[in-house]
């Protein structure tokens, strides 16, 4: 049993206009077995909330902390927090020219467990995991993500949770981009990754529409830059109804930093 | 700021000339300088070159009139030095080079000591040290510009490595060429593959040298020959190396340019087809240092019927001023019905304060072709790369080789002779460990 902890986070950027504020204090416990969902309408920090975790530097911590198991996050190096167990699935993820899938997933294995995987049953596993997730043999052989597909990615991105098996998967808007069948075949890749019982997952997303295929058991709804409301599962059911206008400035809705559940 | 100039695919060479003038539906008559027929030759004729036919003209000047360098059909090419005008750095060919690091060898009587030639071959490959007049030399080549020409002036002597027609080679000929001191100097290598003979011939450049070298390369019909220079000179060394092959009838020729070491390599490689049927591909790796200029021009010239060539070249550059250059002059003559061609660069910039100059030229003269293209592209290794693999848990060190690695190997796995292989791999990771300091 792990648990993720973010206490009370303040995010910054630097932007032409100077530093901005984007986290305004946001706090949040995961632990192991659970689905936290968070949704917010565009530009609200959910991105910024999953690029801080695993430490893009681009954004700046001025305050608070977020811990795993009680280590100090924030210390960590990128590859060192994947290595502790957080594995982030881009929103965009990157083409890296000159290296293959193959390569590429060898690598991260052998640095995420510390020891190269046994060649045999990891090829195996490669093959069935891409067989599950729909992804075609000949992309084995292909440079990470070159060419692929918004959702060709987004399917890579999957393939690696099921293959590096993380303490705590953050799932930076993979549905977005996808149409129907697409976010199945990923929402069951999840659902796999999650019922092996080893995982948190934090799924950010814009749409309800992913939530019909995991559920969360529990919803935050972020608000420019802080949690403004926190639930179980019908709240996301209240969200596809009424959307996000309700938070909007004015429309009457308490804005107030809720409590964790 | 990071400086990345790449120039796109552009068709026709450089020039003041109007874009895509005399484009017809078909492609024919892309420029109308480039048909040859409007050529202007000076009175003044210096001994006749070697190759014969429309495909070469001994000293012509221009390709059009009152158009330099509009055409590489029009390149003034020379035995003799005096031919040239002294270099000013704005020429077509020089515009990327420093000249004044060429220490000498554009201005300078290239008489010190020649890089010390030492060879090991299979049994069967002739192997020759010969004077000037050996008539072995000239057959191939012909200055395509003044340092060649200075070198050319200059050659003392020559390496002349013959494979005999019909030997296949049973393993590499080995052409170790060590600098001999800073003098400005000139070097000469004949390599001649006979027909029906098939064999890998590589030239290992290493120590301190300021060398200008012309290398003459015959294929003959039905030979098959792999020649692999590789530039792994000290960090002072400056190179001008002159390229040049001709090509017969269904004769199939590999050409590998790997440049890692020394202050200034310039190497300019030149094939020529003679006859139908043969096959050139062209491959080159260059990984350019802080400081460091590594420049490539190569020139395929399609002079005939139903010839196919292949060109890749892949640099990866890191550190400031690191500077690399690559220029693939593609050349489909109107004679040559039936070509195939592609030629690519690609660079990879590893950090800030590099430059990577790619110039793709492709001119075509005839629309009776099986295909023509080319590409360029330069991209950075940059942070959302490192961010990516890293957020894979691999560590930037690491991450940064995988990427360099992958995107060199390419060209390593054309060279097929596993220990020049497993040389430059580690050569590769060498430089790659320079950047981790």
């Amino acid at each position: 049993m792990s648990t993720l902890e973010i206490k009370d986070l303040h995010v910054s950027i630097e932007t032409e206009q100077g530093t901005k504020e984007i986290l305004k204090g946001v706090s949040l416990t995961i632990k192991t077995g659970e689905t936290h969902a968070i949704m917010g309408p565009n530009g609200s920090g959910k991105s910024t909330l999953a690029s801080t975790i695993a430490g893009h530097p681009r954004y700046t911590v001025t305050s608070g902390t977020i811990t795993l198991d009680g280590e100090d996050v924030l210390e960590m190096s990128v590859d060192e927090r994947a290595r502790a167990g957080v594995f982030l699935a881009m929103q965009y993820p990157v083409e890296v020219p000159g290296v293959t899938m193959t390569n590429f997933l060898r690598t991260a294995k052998t640095a995420i467990d510390g020891e190269a995987p046994a060649l045999r049953t990891w090829t195996k596993d490669v093959k069935a995991a891409m067989q599950q997730l729909r992804i075609d043999a000949d992309f084995a052989q292909r440079n990470v993500n070159e060419g692929f597909s918004g959702g060709e990615k987004k399917r890579v991105e999957i393939l690696q949770l099921e293959l590096f098996k993380p303490k705590f998967a953050i799932l930076d808007e993979t549905d977005s981009g996808l149409d129907v069948d697409a976010l199945k075949v990923v929402s069951e890749g999840v659902n796999r990754a999650h019922e092996e019982g080893n995982m948190g997952t934090l799924l950010i997303t814009h749409y309800t529409r992913i939530l019909r295929y995991i559920k969360p058991d529990f919803v935050h709804v972020f608000v420019d830059g802080k949690v403004v409301e926190e639930g179980g599962p019908e709240l996301a059911d209240r969200l596809e109804e009424e959307g996000y206008d309700r938070y909007a400035p004015g429309a009457g809705v308490a804005v107030a930093p809720a409590v964790q559940a | 700021m990071t400086d990345i100039t790449t120039e796109k695919a552009r068709i026709g060479a450089p020039s003041a000339q109007p874009f895509i003038n005399g484009f017809t539906e078909e492609g024919e008559n892309l420029s109308p300088v480039n048909t040859g027929t409007n050529t202007s030759t000076t009175s003044e004729q210096p001994s006749a070159g070697p190759l014969g036919g429309a495909s070469a003209k001994s000293h012509s000047h221009g390709g059009g009139v009152g158009i330099p360098d509009s055409s590489r059909a029009g390149r003034l090419t020379s035995y003799k030095l005096a031919d040239f005008k002294p270099l000013n750095g704005l020429e077509e060919d020089w515009r990327f080079t420093p000249l004044k690091r060429l220490r000498g060898l554009h201005t300078e009587v290239l008489n010190g000591a020649a890089p010390a030639v030492s060879v090991t071959a299979p049994a069967g490959v002739v192997v020759e040290t010969v004077g000037r007049d050996d008539q072995r030399i000239g057959q191939a080549a012909i200055p395509e510009d003044l340092v060649s020409a200075n070198a050319w002036e200059n050659f003392a002597e020559a390496t002349v490595v013959t494979v005999p027609a019909e030997l296949q080679a049973e393993s590499e000929v080995s052409v170790l060429i060590t600098g001999a001191g800073e003098a400005p100097s000139a070097q000469h290598i004949v390599i001649v593959a006979e027909r029906f003979s098939k064999a890998v011939v590589v030239l290992d450049h290493q120590g301190s040298a300021v060398v200008s070298e012309n290398v003459e390369i015959i294929v003959e019909d039905g030979a098959e020959l792999t020649v692999v220079s590789l530039q792994e000179w000290a960090d002072n060394a400056v190179h001008a190396s002159s390229q040049q092959a001709k090509i017969g009838r269904d004769a199939k020729f590999k050409h590998i340019v790997v440049s890692l070491g020394g202050d200034l390599v310039r190497v300019t490689p030149s094939t020529r087809f003679t006859a139908p049927g043969a096959d050139v591909e062209m491959f080159g790796l260059y990984f350019a240092d802080a400081g460091q200029h590594l420049e490539q021009r190569l020139f395929v010239d399609h002079a005939v019927a139903n010839c196919k060539s292949r060109v890749l070249y892949k640099g990866a550059l890191q550190g400031r001023n690191a500077h690399s250059v690559w220029v693939g002059d593609v050349l489909i003559r109107k004679e040559a019905e039936g070509t195939d061609t592609y030629e690519a660069n690609r660079n990879l910039v590893l950090t800030d304060g590099a430059r990577a100059d790619s110039v793709p030229n492709l001119e075509i003269e005839t629309g009776l072709i099986e295909g023509a293209g080319h590409a360029s592209a330069t991209g950075r290794f940059d942070d959302e790369h490192l961010f990516y693999l890293m957020a894979r848990g691999i560590p930037e060190k690491v991450a940064r080789r995988l990427v360099v690695r992958g995107f060199l190997n390419e060209i390593i796995q054309q060279i097929k002779v596993p220990a020049i292989e497993e040389r430059l791999t580690a050569a590769v990771e060498r430089e790659l460990a320079a950047t981790d300091n």
